[in-house]
């Protein structure tokens, strides 16, 4: 992995913020990387940086106007600081990513969609499931509700888009799949990704420390659980 | 010594708690929220003489009727409201000292949309995850995660903050109902009745529309529409068109961006924005003025004015520099 100049281009975001973008396309390792180059910048703890938001091919950092030094330019403060972060990132050891074990229940009752995209696939329901609830998925971004996980690494056999009418409400928990990608609902909101399954998990709760069940870069393993199960986990 | 009580006696339209908002957990999909229009937000709290990060509390375009079941001290800033204290005008935007029992009521916005009534001492509410800010969308912060609604009780600082304040106040006066000062400080935000004009930059995507949108995007008048609300502003105008149909990988987001998706309409991001969006952004808002953005009501109409980056950081900075006088001059009034 070269670091050369021409790993990113640098856009301002407005006046408070900068874009980084890494590619227009969605590629793992490109993700892989800009996790990384995340995770170095925020242990630099630069006070006027007061967020750094990874996403699935570009990072942002967002400025705390009142707080950028005077006569300090925060676009090319910004672009030296990835810079330097990028070497720092990739020469550091690589620490083990993260990883979580997420039960799913594929039961139809809550899984209105998944027959439909079984359908669509040309696989049986049963056959779905078994490529769903594997490892080798990934954490590529954080996005859209607080605690939302937009997860990679689908089989490729399971790539269906989203659905042409979104539905109103989505229950918390609900596992949905659109594209290359899974997503877990952390509540109950609209959303028009194929709902396959739901998880017991509570996927962001302000009661807990960290809040957020998922975190970008994290590997994820989907583990069938029955109905069952499933109601006496959500009991807990 | 037990805090002030405040009786939710009708909740207004849309009427929460609020702060500076919450930062640094964007990369875990946390939205920032926060007030909509910071400036007033900020003016009304050190009229208090509150920090400026202390929570308020939000009104739109209709506001609360509340009971102060103990002495108070109160500033109303942002829009212009029709409201009252004990039946008599409450003046606006200058500290006000409620007397034990009083009712004030912040009827509807004349003009803007969004006040911030701050309590000296700040409207006490728990933080959630550093704020106090309410998402009602997922249920947390503010009081109980949601608008206020008729019947609910709040706590605010200690009556002895209230007098004590409002006794270092210079040029005072008092009627039955309640005290207030001879000056008052200027509504920075309230929009001017017609057209209100805001300053916007080319957003990362603006040349992917075609030359009549680019045009038409800065040329044309803009109607912020019924859908409006702490998420985003949707925008009612000319129809934009990008020259590709090409999906963009959703990306990060900001306070004041302006995206385009493929039907056409425009949609600013506001306080409760989504942290990421697949949509192109054809401009982004000058942060100065995002404030007067928020204070535009459904079916106001507005323009965008062309900025550089750099033009919008140096408004930025006199509007922080403006603030920042506005407050030291309230501190001398408190003989600070």
């Amino acid at each position: 992995m070269a670091v050369t100049r021409k790993d990113f281009s640098i856009f301002p975001l407005g006046d408070s913020a900068v874009l980084a973008e890494f590619g227009t396309r969605l590629d793992l390792d490109v993700n892989l990387r800009l996790q990384r180059l995340a995770e170095a910048v925020r242990a630099k703890r630069v006070p006027w940086i007061r967020d750094i938001v990874p996403a699935l091919g570009s990072l942002a950092l967002h400025f705390d106007p009142g707080s950028v030094p005077a006569g300090l330019d925060p676009v090319e403060a910004a672009e030296r600081l990835l810079k330097d972060s990028l070497r720092g990132a990739l020469r550091a050891p690589r620490g083990r990513s993260a990883s979580l074990e997420v039960p799913v229940c594929y039961d139809p009752e809550l899984a209105p969609d998944l027959a439909e995209v079984a359908e669509r696939v040309k696989l049986s329901v049963g056959e779905v499931v078994r490529r769903h609830a594997v490892a080798g998925h990934r954490v590529l971004m954080m996005g859209f509700a607080p605690g939302q996980p937009y997860i990679g690494g689908l089989d490729a056999t399971l790539v269906v888009p989203r659905r042409a009418t979104p539905r109103m409400r989505v229950p918390a928990g609900s596992i949905a799949i659109a594209n290359a990608q899974t997503a877990v609902y952390p509540f109950e909101i609209s959303g028009g990704w194929n709902v396959i399954g739901r998880t017991p998990l509570r996927v962001f709760d302000v009661e807990r420390e960290p809040a957020a069940l998922f975190t970008p870069g994290m590997n994820v393993r989907f583990v069938v659980i029955d109905r069952a199960e499933y109601e006496r986990r959500c009991r807990l | 010594m037990p805090p002030v009580s405040i009786r939710v006696l009708r909740p207004g339209l849309h009427t929460t708690v609020q702060d500076l908002g919450r930062y640094g957990l964007q990369h875990l999909g946390v939205v920032p929220c926060g007030a909509m229009d910071v400036v007033a937000h900020r003016l009304a709290n050190a009229l208090v003489g509150n920090e400026a990060g202390a929570a308020t509390l939000e009104c739109t375009v209709v506001g609360p009727e509340l009971l102060f079941e103990d002495m108070s001290l109160v500033a109303l800033c942002g829009a212009a409201f029709e409201a009252t204290v004990g039946g008599e005008p409450l003046p606006q935007h200058r500290p006000v000292l409620l007397t034990p029992g009083t009712r004030l009521r912040v009827g509807s916005a004349v003009r803007g949309a969004r006040g911030y009534l701050a309590v000296a001492g700040g409207i006490s509410v728990p933080a959630v995850l550093g704020s106090r800010s309410t998402y009602v969308p997922a249920a947390y912060g503010g009081f109980s995660g949601r608008a206020l609604r008729a019947g609910d009780a709040l706590d605010a600082g200690a009556p002895a903050l209230a007098q004590t304040r409002f006794g270092r106040l210079k040029n005072t006066r008092s009627t039955g109902n309640f005290g207030s000062t001879g000056w008052r400080v200027e509504a920075i935000t309230l929009p001017p009745a017609n057209i209100v004009a805001v300053r916007a930059m080319e957003g990362r995507h603006y040349g992917q529309f075609d030359a009549g949108s680019r045009r038409a995007f800065f040329d044309e008048t803009w109607q912020v529409s019924k859908d409006s609300n702490r998420m985003g502003f949707r925008l009612a105008g000319p129809a934009l068109a990008r020259r590709s149909a090409g999906e963009l990988l959703s990306e990060p987001t900001c306070l004041g961006s302006v995206q385009a998706p493929a039907d056409g309409s425009v949609i600013v991001l506001m306080a409760d924005h989504q942290t990421t969006g697949g949509y192109p952004k054809i401009a982004e808002v000058a942060g100065a003025d995002v404030a007067l953005l928020s204070q535009v009501a459904p079916g106001g109409a507005l323009r965008f004015v062309r900025c550089t980056v750099g033009e919008a950081r140096e408004a930025l900075q006199r509007l922080h520099e403006k603030i920042a006088g506005m407050t030291r001059g309230i501190e001398l009034q408190y003989g600070g």
